[in-house]
């Protein structure tokens, strides 16, 4: 299965072109769910991801978007191998690294990092902003004495918005957006190539989000980096993003540049989820077309036949429950997995 | 016809060590029958707080309701016996919160806490009640009533006990409803299910709703008249048509400013409110928003601004309201913080 990296760049969207950063192909995730009592054996599998395939380009950001157990989160850790998959590869700059061992994983680790989503659990209660800033240098060896710590410490957060003097404070001193910074400065201190950035503002309020909304910007910029941003609100994401991916159950459904997707969406899912998202602005917002799904997201233990969003699509027939869609180009760089979708043009 | 819910110079302070936290300093509005509200802030702002000092159910201690009236339907139920509150409470007047896990009991059947409801406020026998509740999970779209009504909250999944709540919150046939957050734990796809079940269910009935949240866009699509609330005071009142597309008060002109819009070309940069909230016990001098304001003049720190008409229906606590309005809002980036006297 080839990689779906757009080569032909366009005016109107961003599409990806140039150097593929990471290279995830045919990635499966199933956790074991084990039943019994005296003999623990697996009796069924929740398909958290189930065989996606993507690349993501040195400096874009690639959005994935989807609501919860879609599995974007897992694809994450997967890419991070926080998680091992359960099948499929991924490469990162080049390198594959599934079957690298944890040592050989180590100096990887230093060029992808991740920024998690609760500000609140996600920073060592017991450790000062200075120390979870400065641990990763002290990890991998990136600092030889403790005025270089100290300095570099004190760069990181001020790259973040921070005080430098605010390094020998604890987390719970911190406010949640302050404590997104510090989890920004410490993902940042290795100086990676890529981050994968998990919900990194829904914890937070609007007017904070937006803050560090900007920042993310600010740095990518300033350092040239790769984002994975993952995240469930479709406006923050077409904000930031230039690509974005929309999952469904495991499966990636639609895959386009952020100006196309929002514009011309092609899938009845994402056509789903964007009319989902209520506009600041009573006028605008009971201009656009509504669509409701109804029941609820099926399980990922049991995911449903053929098409996994079949049961709640407006316009599926038979066939769909029958046929698993792949992903195939529906329109120039803009990629959709159902058969209901015309070459070009909404179904 | 009296007006549903006047609330009078609501005021709610906690009593803590720290000192003394004036989560909800004077508040005042009215909500007509079948009218939904929407009361829109962001953490910390006294939302929920005013909601719970309506129903009274603030912990006394550290909480107290010093000052204010509530009238609903008339009565000021501030200063009833709290026997005829229990009454009111889940009978005319009842609550869906935000959290639906910790909200439903985990030991007892969906079948016991609707029930429970129902013989307590309307007096139906236990058959007649067990009939009730199964129709009243149909009506807010569970399938299989009849059994599900015999199983336990944890094995609801969350959009399902949300929906469980406005079954409880609508079984007595109330005139107000209180929605804290009712879709914040939701997925965006759910979130609409419910938003447009709780919508079309008090049409149906002419309930009027209370919708507590920090999502401008729920508002936009569900309220007819919107409060702002910041640092424990309403800081514009309006219909929803006319402050989302005249605000005339810089925390609002901040909020619109700094949340991505689906239906716009994207903007360059975001337009953050720099800052933080103020510490409500230690609140400033003044305006309490004046320190993130891009538009303060000398006034704002030495004169707290009251509620001022913008025009019919629309008022703004801020001494400069002309300096606002769309193009605030749209003006971007562009404009920089005010650091002379005159608002220039």
């Amino acid at each position: 299965m080839t990689t779906l990296s757009g080569t032909q760049a366009s005016e109107q969207s961003p599409t990806a072109t140039g150097e593929v950063l990471v290279d995830v192909k045919n990635i499966k995730m199933y956790f074991p769910v084990s039943s019994g009592m005296l003999f623990q054996r697996s009796t069924a599998y929740i398909k958290a991801v189930d065989d996606i395939s993507f690349a993501v380009h040195r400096g874009e950001t690639l959005g994935l978007v989807g609501e919860s157990g879609c599995g974007k989160t897992t694809t994450g850790r997967c890419i991070l191998q926080l998680y091992r998959p359960t099948a499929g590869q991924i490469f990162f700059e080049g390198q594959e690294l599934t079957e690298l061992s944890s040592r050989q994983l180590r100096s990887m680790r230093r060029r992808m990092q991740v920024i998690f989503q609760d500000p609140y659990s996600s920073l060592n209660p017991r450790m000062t902003a200075g120390n979870i800033i400065g641990e990763p240098l002290v990890v991998h060896r990136m600092v030889s004495n403790k005025a270089e710590y100290r300095e570099k410490v004190a760069d990181l957060l001020q790259n973040v918005g921070l005080n430098p003097y605010m390094a020998d404070r604890f987390p719970h001193e911190f406010s949640g957006g302050q404590r997104q910074r510090i989890g920004v400065a410490r993902a940042l201190s290795v100086s990676p190539n890529f981050i994968v950035a998990d919900e990194p503002v829904s914890a937070l309020d609007v007017s904070i989000q937006a803050q560090i909304i900007n920042l993310l910007e600010d740095l990518q910029e300033r350092f040239n980096l790769t984002y994975l941003f993952i995240a469930h609100d479709l406006s923050v994401v077409r904000h930031i993003s230039d690509r974005v991916g929309v999952m469904y159950l495991g499966h990636i459904v639609e895959l386009a540049g952020r100006n196309d997707i929002y514009r011309d969406p092609a899938h009845p899912y994402t056509k789903a989820l964007l009319s989902a998202v209520p506009i600041p602005d009573p006028i605008a917002d009971s201009k656009r077309e509504r669509v409701l799904l109804t029941g609820e997201v099926p399980s990922p233990l049991n995911p449903p036949s053929g098409c996994v969003f079949h049961p709640r699509c407006p316009v599926a027939t038979d066939e769909c429950s029958q046929v698993l869609p792949e992903l195939r180009q529906v329109r120039p760089d803009h990629w959709a997995a159902c058969i209901r979708t015309e070459g070009s043009g909404p179904v | 016809m009296v007006t549903l819910l006047d609330v009078k110079d609501l005021k709610t302070y906690f009593f803590t060590y720290e000192g003394v936290v004036k989560a909800v300093d004077g508040i005042s509005y009215e909500l007509e029958q079948g009218e939904t509200l929407g009361l829109v802030g962001e953490s910390g702002c006294g939302k929920s707080v005013s909601a719970l000092s309506l129903m009274r159910l603030i912990p006394d201690p550290p909480g107290k309701i010093l000052n204010g009236e509530v009238l609903f339907e008339g009565e000021d139920i501030l200063k009833i016996e709290m026997d005829d509150m229990r009454r009111i409470r889940g009978g005319k007047m009842s609550m869906v919160f935000q959290e639906p896990m910790t909200s439903l009991n985990p030991v007892l059947t969906i079948e016991k806490q609707l029930t429970e409801t129902l013989q307590l406020h309307k007096g139906m026998s236990r058959e007649e009640s067990r009939k009730e509740s199964v129709n009243l999970l149909a009506r807010v779209g569970i399938p299989d009533p009849d059994k599900r009504v015999k199983q336990y909250p944890h094995q609801f999944s969350g959009g399902m006990r949300q929906r469980v709540m406005i079954a409880m919150a609508l079984s007595c046939n109330p005139r107000l409803i209180i929605a804290d957050e009712p879709t914040t734990a939701l997925d965006v796809t759910i979130q609409a299910q419910i938003l447009e079940l709780m919508k079309s269910l008090t049409t149906e009935f002419g309930v009027a709703l209370i919708v507590i949240t920090h999502n401008l866009g729920v508002v936009a699509r569900y309220a007819d008249r919107v409060n702002i609330m910041y640092a424990g005071k309403i800081i514009e009142r309006g219909s929803a048509m006319e402050i989302y597309s005249n605000p005339r008060h810089p925390y609002t002109v901040g909020l619109l400013r700094s949340v991505p819009r689906l239906d716009q070309p994207r903007r360059a940069r975001l337009d953050p409110i720099e800052g933080q909230p103020p510490d409500l016990i230690n609140l400033p001098p003044g305006c309490s928003f004046r320190e993130r304001c891009r538009w303060a003049i000398d006034k704002c720190a030495t004169e707290p601004p009251e509620l001022m008409q913008v025009n019919d229906g629309h008022v703004s606590a801020c001494w400069v309201p002309e300096e606002l309005g769309t193009e605030a809002v749209l003006s971007g980036v562009s404009a920089e913080p005010s650091s002379n006297g005159d608002g220039t």
